[in-house]
């Protein structure tokens, strides 16, 4: 990688609407995925001859079978009630990157070939033919969308730029021109069962060092169990907690509840992964299939309920779509639903009175919460709407005494992307991220200034690694950033109560 | 009969049928396209009458768009309320006895006029002044407000600079739904007024006028949020959704 040479957007007082200046992030885009990552996830190898007609086939069978393609392409009437609400134009200023401009590549395509006025009144409706130009557009700024959906909270007809951007992937994919960062990840997920490609014997050692770690830590032994058949609750985590800083104490975390509570649970080395990056390239046999595993490995385990680790569009993968791709789970307990966040299962453990939780523990910390994008907008907890704000916030109030929100219009529905979400988290696209997470940070800034705040939780994977790489550009300390569970983990007393 | 009136009765037989039918069409692919997924932008009502009221929030105070900007929101919401008075005020034209609630809310629908103007002259200046709006409007965009600005103005015109045969109009297109023709007055500003809403008509089905039943039908906010609670499947999702292994 060459040194990114780019200027880390500075934090002022107030967030501020930039002016649009035009193509300042033309130039972004991520490595090209090479064949072989290409086959691993059922696309063409490579750019295929006469792709123009095959991008614009696929499209029209996309929006023929996609309510939401078809109402959101021919829905907007470019009020600009999006254009200030990306994070990634905020901070960019490169008015692509607006909602609509960025839709409009795709709509553009889809009016020329499927709209009578784009068919015979093109300049009119700014229809576009499907030229290499316009392939080569696609490319650099569907990769600029993190799928957060913020864009949707804000429309007038609830378009999500998402949808657009998954569909756009996909039309790409099938022509052969994918992203290496999300197929090649993919493939793994098929072929070992999780992104990191951490074979089953791996993650075995590594979790019997997290045992003795514990256990030398607490003097407990904390179980972390694999493949543990007759096992109560399956865990499906993301790859990063089984090593990552700080996901490792979220994993942690999950343990010691798991422990104090006794529930006997697992982890299963088939089904290692709950991201399905599926989602972020619009594939939905890939979609089916990385999920497929997990209700293969349920039955397998002979478990009872199914529980997800901290992760944000997985939660969304798997709240909304696991009862749709690879229900009905009538062969788990109807007494739970399924699946089950980590977040929600501390919740019900902390009423129920079965948790100590000594909140002085963790002391050391002034916390603020992220509310990730994808559980906010395209997920929920517990049983009623925006439990997915509250259950997270009531388990971090009952680990630590001093907590402090961001500003309102940052958090909850509002919230501002971590700028690494939707296939975005990878290094050869850190000009991005970087300026994607200035709204974020700047408001992480407000609360940092007025409180005093040191730690930023969060229940994502990505939003954990994105931020730890990027908090430093902002001059803040990339161990800012930590797990909800990695407070739980501090603040519970183990084996206090049976 | 002269040429303008069988021109005029040929041009709204015309523009009602394309409005209809290609509304309905519209409506039918949009029923008809399945929604594979559940997307719902969170928080989401749980329930069904959770959804209505929701959609009721969306189409009557335009509660995203709200949230979202408060100067699109003003004149958004003031053209599109002026515009359903000044819609139903027209029933009068169409209609014989004048229903009561019609005659009723005809003093607010003759203002609603101005309100029309208002709303648009708001939004078409933010095309002009906002450089992210200026980006992504295209001509047609200018188009359609000029357009809609020009049937309020023409019909602002009527009501107080060179009035019409209102009874004679009525006349007429009692007429057109009767088939039985009467003549159109021939005053130049009328022409002009029914040209301009028959042009609307026709494009209504092939524009962005579509967001009209469109906001109906969007699946993040007519969804449902019980993912959980029930099995979702449509399209491609219900292709061997029995048949799972295990």
């Amino acid at each position: 990688m060459a040194k990114a040479e780019f200027l880390t957007p500075e934090l002022t007082e107030y967030l501020t609407v930039p002016h649009v200046r035009a193509e300042t992030m033309a130039h972004s885009r991520p490595f090209v995925a090479k064949p072989e990552h290409q086959e691993s996830v059922g696309y063409p190898g490579e750019l295929m001859d006469g792709w123009e007609e095959k991008a614009v086939l696929k499209l029209g069978e996309l929006v023929r079978g996609s309510r939401a393609l078809q109402v959101f392409l021919d829905s907007c009437v470019k009020c600009g009630a999006c254009t200030d609400k990306c994070h990634y134009y905020l901070g960019t200023s490169d008015p692509k990157n607006m909602p609509v401009a960025r839709q409009d590549l795709l709509r553009s395509v889809y009016r020329r070939y499927y709209t009578f006025a784009g068919k015979y009144f093109p300049k009119l409706v700014g229809a576009r033919d499907m030229t290499k130009d316009v392939l080569d557009e696609w490319y650099s700024y569907f990769h600029q969308c993190s799928q957060c959906r913020r864009c949707s909270v804000y429309c007038p007809y609830g378009i999500d730029t998402a949808e657009i951007s998954m569909a756009a992937r996909d039309v790409m994919d099938a022509v052969g021109l994918g992203q290496k960062y999300s197929n090649e990840i993919i493939g793994k997920v098929h072929k070992i069962g999780n992104n990191l490609g951490l074979p089953g014997p791996a993650l075995k050692d590594t979790l019997e060092g997290l045992e003795e770690d514990v256990k030398e830590d607490t003097g407990v032994d904390v179980k972390f169990p694999v493949d543990e058949k007759g096992a109560e609750v399956l865990v499906i985590t993301p790859s990063a907690d089984f090593f990552a800083e700080p996901h490792i104490d979220g994993l942690i975390g999950y343990a010691k509840v798991f422990h104090q509570a006794g529930i006997s649970w697992t982890l299963s080395s088939y089904a290692s992964e709950a991201a399905n990056f599926s989602m972020f390239i619009g594939s939905r046999h890939n979609l089916k299939k990385a999920a497929m595993r997990i209700r293969e490995a349920a039955i397998d385990l002979g478990v009872k309920r199914i529980v997800v680790g901290e992760c944000g569009h997985a939660w969304r993968v798997a709240y909304s779509f696991w009862n749709t791709l690879i229900g009905p789970f009538d062969f788990l307990d109807p007494n739970y639903p399924v699946p089950q966040h980590i977040c929600e299962v501390t919740y019900d453990l902390i009423q129920r009175g079965a948790l100590t939780l000594d909140k002085e523990a963790n002391d050391d910390k002034v916390v603020t919460f992220h509310d990730s994008c994808n559980v906010s907008r395209a997920s929920r907890m517990g049983n009623m709407p925006g439990g997915q704000f509250i259950i997270p916030r009531a388990v971090i109030k009952a680990s630590v005494n001093k907590f402090h929100d961001m500003a309102p219009d940052t958090i909850y529905e509002g919230t501002f992307c971590c700028g690494g979400g939707g296939g975005l988290l990878t290094d050869d696209l850190i000009e991005l991220r970087v300026k994607g997470a200035m709204p974020r940070m700047q408001a992480l800034k407000q609360v940092v200034d007025e409180y005093g705040v040191n730690y930023m939780a969060a229940i994502c994977a990505i939003c954990k690694s994105q931020f730890t790489k990027v908090l430093p550009y902002y001059k803040f300390p990339m161990d800012m950033i930590g797990s909800v569970h990695g407070l739980v983990s501090t603040a519970i007393q183990l084996g206090t109560k049976q | 009969m002269s040429a303008v009136t069988v021109i005029y009765a040929l041009l709204f037989y015309t523009a009602t049928s394309i409005l209809v039918g290609g509304v309905a069409y519209k409506v039918f692919v949009y029923a008809r396209t399945p929604q594979p997924l559940k997307i719902p932008t969170t928080p989401a009502p749980t329930t069904r009458t959770g959804v209505v009221w929701r959609i009721l929030k969306e189409i009557t105070v335009f509660e995203s768009l709200f949230k979202s900007n408060k100067w699109i929101w003003l004149f958004g919401w003031v053209f599109h309320f002026a515009l359903l008075l000044v819609l139903l005020r027209h029933l009068r034209y169409f209609t014989e006895p004048v229903w009561t609630w019609v005659a009723l809310i005809q003093p607010f629908g003759i203002y609603a006029g101005f309100g029309m103007l208002i709303g648009l002259a708001g939004l078409w200046a933010r095309r002009f002044l906002v450089d992210r709006v200026r980006y992504i409007t295209n001509l047609s965009d200018h188009l359609m407000l000029a357009l809609l600005a020009g049937i309020a103005a023409s019909g602002l015109i009527m009501k107080y600079l060179t009035h019409t045969d209102i009874v004679a109009l009525k006349a007429f297109f009692l007429g057109l739904i009767l088939f039985e023709w009467q003549p159109l007055p021939t005053d130049f500003m009328l022409l002009v007024h029914l040209a301009l809403v028959a042009t609307l008509m026709i494009i209504f089905p092939i524009s962005k006028l579509l967001h009209a039943p469109g906001v109906f039908f969007s699946p993040t906010r007519n969804q449902i949020d019980n993912p959980r609670e029930r099995r979702h499947v449509a399209g491609w999702t219900a292709e061997n959704a029995g048949k799972q292994t295990g």
